[in-house]
């Protein structure tokens, strides 16, 4: 054995650079040991993901291309930047059996919402997903799909111009966008966007903002915008009217604030801060969570110019965050069409009569085309999230996203309702309608949101959200989350478990 | 052995697949809405809660109420299931076609086990927000991928937090401005050095996070130009930004030269590895000196392209970088898991959450599935497949191999169809659509065209040697159309879902159509209502 590595290491190819393998062996030359003594002992490692890993393949292609060996490939690769050895990672597990039981034994250490009674939402809402969704979207031809052409793609480009066709009806506006990464994202987007439609620069943000989409502006407007923060309401949660008026001047682009707000409120002022912002040659930029739009009036009808948010609720499972996509949607004029920095597919008529073809509409806008002159930049973001939302507004129809919404509320409001029966509970927060989410003060109880969620996780529930970090001027506050999934049988569990661990 | 197109005979035509891509003439969803039929039912809202609670939506406040009725389609279950089945058919995946013509992108198979794994309600089901002892497992796995990735590029930290490539591009040039206002630098270093054959996302997003772009050309023999670096870097350098392999497979020998000459103007290295297929386990970031470098999950780590994601970045960066690395990251204490949000440098939120949870899962698995000996097999067959392509597409008529003559590429080449397009007139977009006619997408390249009448393919390691062939000669047999009977590849494609497409409407305000609405409005066909 020794013996015949040693004389397989005397007939590797030259490393580049002139220098003998032998001398200094880099991480190729011992692969290629390694597979030569494999070889001559009939038990090469055949790859079922990799065809051209059978031997004799490989030395056909490689005779074919006149190369010795793969080495030769590399010879613009200098030896001081190859590695001298294998790289150290853990074993492999080449058959797919323990491959499945090794990543099982590794999730089996989570418990889910399934197994537990959750009322987590803050951004991931744990919604029905019809089965449907995910059959359309586990299809081969959509998941493994990726930049084809209209010709070859054809699919791709009507189910996502019909998605986005579906969220206009939605939202009540004739432009949306080819997904986004996220919510965070589509409302940062948004902001940028504001700003060169109105060449100001300067945003205010309502403080009830999600902590994290207020993160990602402020990170990604730096460069060129000012944020600043807007006081809200103590009692309702709303817009304070008053700190709008004293902020907003001819230097803001935009006003962004959302409905519902991270806390769960809802801003029934939508139409006169529209007007504030309106006066003052600013845009209204509203973020909203699209599943309440089958009961509520979309951002456009109080006044919005640009509304975006975030598609998970539609369709998508949790994913531990992972089934997030974002939308901007505006009214179809050109000064804001030519500020979006996504791909935007378009319907146009095709050679053949009664065809209907797809396209980018507007290309030169983008960084695919213009390089650093395009508007931001655009790349792989959500798209299958996207086509797998237009299969759920599909199925909701316009009937299923009122019954939806209005069972939503009333499950949320006859929790409240019941919430702040306990000793010590305030639910809601806020004296403001709420659609699905809403703040709970435990002040009274004494006890610590940390303290009562830890106590409840021993009832199987996942408690609401904790707030106490991020809003201290709400003390010890959760931010809980209703949807249809929850029985009555669900949220009487809730109230009975509270009320013996405030107790 | 002969070859597949060596055995196929079609009536003594070229050897090629007699394809023909459904078409189903599919209307567009609203057309098939038949008013009162429902598609599934949300669960009805019980009496103990009605009873207790009433009408919550009629007593919202007027301007909180939707007033107009949504029009949405109104299709039963199985219509939109066939309409949808429908459309996926007029759509080809990766699994359905030889998918080598969309370099820079890395096709390649994504395991159906690791799909499997990746949607069982072990992940699906679970809340980002939820106690960290119930979620143990997925961070592990993240903990877990983090190592690996940081073996596989000798960095020091990575994020897994990023949607895609290019927001890991953008996340690091925001690491960069704040290495830079950390130490007092801001408003000086405003400059970020790319090279044309570099993602256009490398030049992008430098400039959305502030900066302004130098973009340098390569040299005569197709290499990034080291003198041109050394002219264009100063006092005003923040960083670099490039791939390597560039998008024209060839590897920069005098990289860590590059970096050298950056580092020494003040200025932080990122190396974009959308292109680092071809290189696992030969090289990596921290041989060059790489401060920063970035990894596509969809390419590199197989997870799949879901039509344009959702896709996951992993951005990796040395010590002194990680403070500002996007927040939370994940860490181990010796016994469990946990996201330390403790990070007051950090560049924030990126992302939702902690990134596409199920796509780190996805790319822990496929590499668990190889191992390190297996990651070598996946580029060096990567790179033979590519350099078998190579010899083979350039004995077709009409094509070249632009720069670095003679020389092997790494893991995909930037061809041109120069010669071919003088002489007959036919160009390259239009060979693409002729293909697409057999049955496989081709694709041009990214703009700006320095590569004249360019086409980029990229045969990663899921293709076999007989899948090869087959795509050459298909783009043989397209070539020799082109000089026998052009119009047959100008009026292409005869065999796709649809026909040529009027693209005067697309760039025309008063015609395009973004929705199926503006359509109607804009169309006699919404004015006869």
């Amino acid at each position: 054995m020794r013996y015949k590595v040693w004389n397989m290491r005397r007939r590797c190819p030259k490393a580049s650079g002139g220098k003998d393998a032998l001398g200094e062996p880099n991480a190729i030359t011992w692969w290629l040991i390694k597979e030569a003594v494999r070889m001559s002992e009939n038990r090469a490692i055949v790859y079922p993901y990799i065809p051209n890993s059978v031997p004799r393949v490989k030395q056909e292609m490689l005779k074919g291309v006149g190369a010795r060996s793969e080495e030769d490939f590399y010879e613009d690769v200098p030896e001081a930047l190859r590695l001298k050895k294998p790289l150290n990672l853990p074993e492999s597990l080449l058959s797919e059996c323990a491959l499945k039981r090794h990543v099982e034994g590794i999730l089996s250490r989570n418990r889910t919402c399934q197994e537990c009674l959750s009322f987590l939402g803050a951004g991931c809402y744990q919604h029905h997903v019809p089965a449907v969704c995910d059959e359309i979207n586990q299809r081969s031809e959509f998941l493994t799909a990726y930049a084809g052409e209209p010709y070859d793609d054809h699919g791709r480009f009507q189910a996502l111009f019909e998605y986005a066709s579906m969220m206009g009806e939605l939202l009540n506006m004739d432009v949306v966008n080819v997904p986004t990464y996220d919510g965070l994202q589509a409302a940062a987007t948004s902001v940028r966007m504001a700003a060169r439609i109105t060449g100001r620069q300067e945003a205010l943000i309502v403080k009830t903002i999600h902590p994290a989409v207020l993160s990602k502006i402020r990170d990604y407007c730096a460069p060129n915008l000012q944020i600043r923060l807007l006081d809200y309401d103590a009692k309702t949660g709303q817009i304070d009217l008053s700190a709008l008026q004293a902020a907003i001047s001819s230097k803001t682009a935009a006003v962004y604030f959302e409905n519902p707000s991270h806390l769960g409120s809802l801003e029934a002022q939508g139409d006169e801060i529209a007007e504030i912002i309106h006066d003052h040659g600013g845009i209204c930029v509203v973020g909203v969570d699209p599943i309440s739009l089958g009961v509520m009036a979309p951002p456009v009808d109080y006044g919005a110019d640009i509304v975006c948010g975030d598609i998970q609720s539609l369709g998508m499972h949790m994913q531990f965050g992972g089934g997030h996509a974002g939308f901007i949607a505006t009214r179809d004029e050109e000064k804001y069409v030519m500020e979006y920095p996504s791909r935007l597919f378009g319907i146009a008529p095709t050679s053949v009569e009664g065809e209907y073809g797809f396209g980018d509409v507007a290309y030169e806008r983008t960084s695919f085309a213009e390089r650093e002159e395009g508007k931001e930049f655009v790349g792989t973001a959500s798209a299958l999230w996207g086509i797998t939302a237009g299969v759920y507004l599909a199925l909701m129809g316009p009937q299923g996203m009122q019954e939806l919404g209005e069972g939503v509320m009333q499950r949320a409001k006859y929790l409240m309702a019941k919430l702040s029966k306990i000793d010590g509970v305030k639910a809601p927060i806020f004296a403001a309608p709420h659609f699905k989410e809403f703040g709970v003060n435990f002040d009274g109880t004494g006890k610590a949101v940390a303290e009562i969620n830890a106590a409840l996780l021993n009832y199987k529930i996942f408690g609401g959200k904790s707030l106490t970090s991020e809003f201290p001027e709400l003390g010890e506050s959760a931010l809980y989350c209703v949807t249809e999934v929850h029985t009555k049988a669900d949220l009487d569990r809730l109230v009975d478990a509270l009320t013996e661990v405030v107790s | 052995m002969q070859s597949i197109t060596e055995k196929r005979y079609t009536d003594g035509r070229p050897n090629l697949r007699r394809f023909h891509q459904a078409k189903w003439d599919e209307p567009i969803i609203f057309e098939l809405s038949n008013p009162g039929e429902r598609g599934i039912l949300p669960p009805p809202i019980e009496d103990g809660i009605r009873d207790a609670v009433g009408d919550v939506a009629s007593a919202l406040p007027d301007m909180l109420r939707r007033k107009t009725p949504l029009d949405l389609p109104e299709m039963a279950q199985p219509q939109v299931v066939r309409h949808y089945m429908r459309l996926s058919q007029e759509n080809l995946g990766l699994d359905l076609n030889i998918d080598i013509g969309q370099g820079t992108c890395t096709m390649k198979y994504s395991p159906k086990i690791n799909e499997q794994l990746a949607r069982t309600p072990q992940i699906t089901e679970l809340h980002p927000l939820q106690p960290e002892e119930t979620v143990q497992g997925i961070l592990e796995i993240m903990y877990k991928f983090e190592q690996i990735l940081k073996e596989i590029s000798g960095l020091d930290r990575f994020s897994l937090q990023l949607g895609a490539g290019s927001a890991a591009i953008y996340a690091a040039a925001s690491i960069i401005r704040a290495y830079h206002a950390a130490r007092g630098d801001t408003g000086q270093r405003d400059e970020i050095i790319t090279t044309i054959f570099s993602h256009p996302s490398d030049a992008a997003c430098a400039k959305t996070a502030g900066f302004n772009v130098i973009t340098l050309y390569p040299d005569d023999d197709g290499y990034p130009d080291l003198n041109a670096l050394k002219e264009a870097v100063s006092e005003r350098t923040a960083g670099l930004m490039t791939a390597n392999p560039e998008d024209t497979g060839i590897f920069n020998p005098r990289i860590a030269e590059f970096v050298d000459v950056v580092h020494k103007a003040g200025g932080l290295c990122f190396y974009d590895q959308a292109n680092a297929n071809g290189v696992l386990g030969i090289t990596r970031a921290r041989k060059a000196g790489f401060d920063l470098c970035h990894f596509n999950l969809h390419k590199t780590f197989s997870t799949p392209h879901g039509c344009g994601g959702p896709g996951a970045g992993a951005l990796g960066v040395i010590e002194a970088l990680s403070p500002f690395l996007p927040t939370p990251v994940v860490a181990y204490a010796g016994n469990r898991y946990y996201l330390d949000h403790n990070r007051p440098q950090s560049i924030g939120k990126v992302r939702a959450f902690y990134g596409v949870a199920g796509n780190v899962l996805r790319a822990y698995a496929w590499v668990m599935s190889l191992g390190a000996e297996g990651l070598m097999e996946v580029s060096k067959t990567a790179v033979l497949n590519n350099n078998y392509l190579l010899k083979k597409m350039l004995e077709i008529p009409g094509v070249s191999a632009p720069y670095a003559k003679g020389k092997w590429r790494i893991e995909q080449v930037r061809y041109s169809w120069e010669k071919l397009c003088k002489e007959t007139g036919v160009h390259s977009e239009e060979i693409g659509l002729r293909a697409a006619d057999f049955g496989v997408h081709y694709w041009t390249s990214h703009h700006p065209f320095i590569v004249p009448e360019p086409c980029t393919l990229e045969p990663t390691e899921s293709f076999s040697k007989a899948d090869l062939d087959e795509y050459v000669e298909i783009l043989k047999h397209v070539a020799h159309e082109a000089y026998t009977d052009s119009d047959r590849v100008k009026t292409a494609p005869h065999n796709s879902t649809v026909h040529r497409t009027d693209q005067a409407p697309f760039d025309d305000p008063s015609q395009w159509a973004i929705t199926w609405r503006a359509y109607l409005k804009k169309t006699e066909r919404g004015k006869k209502g």
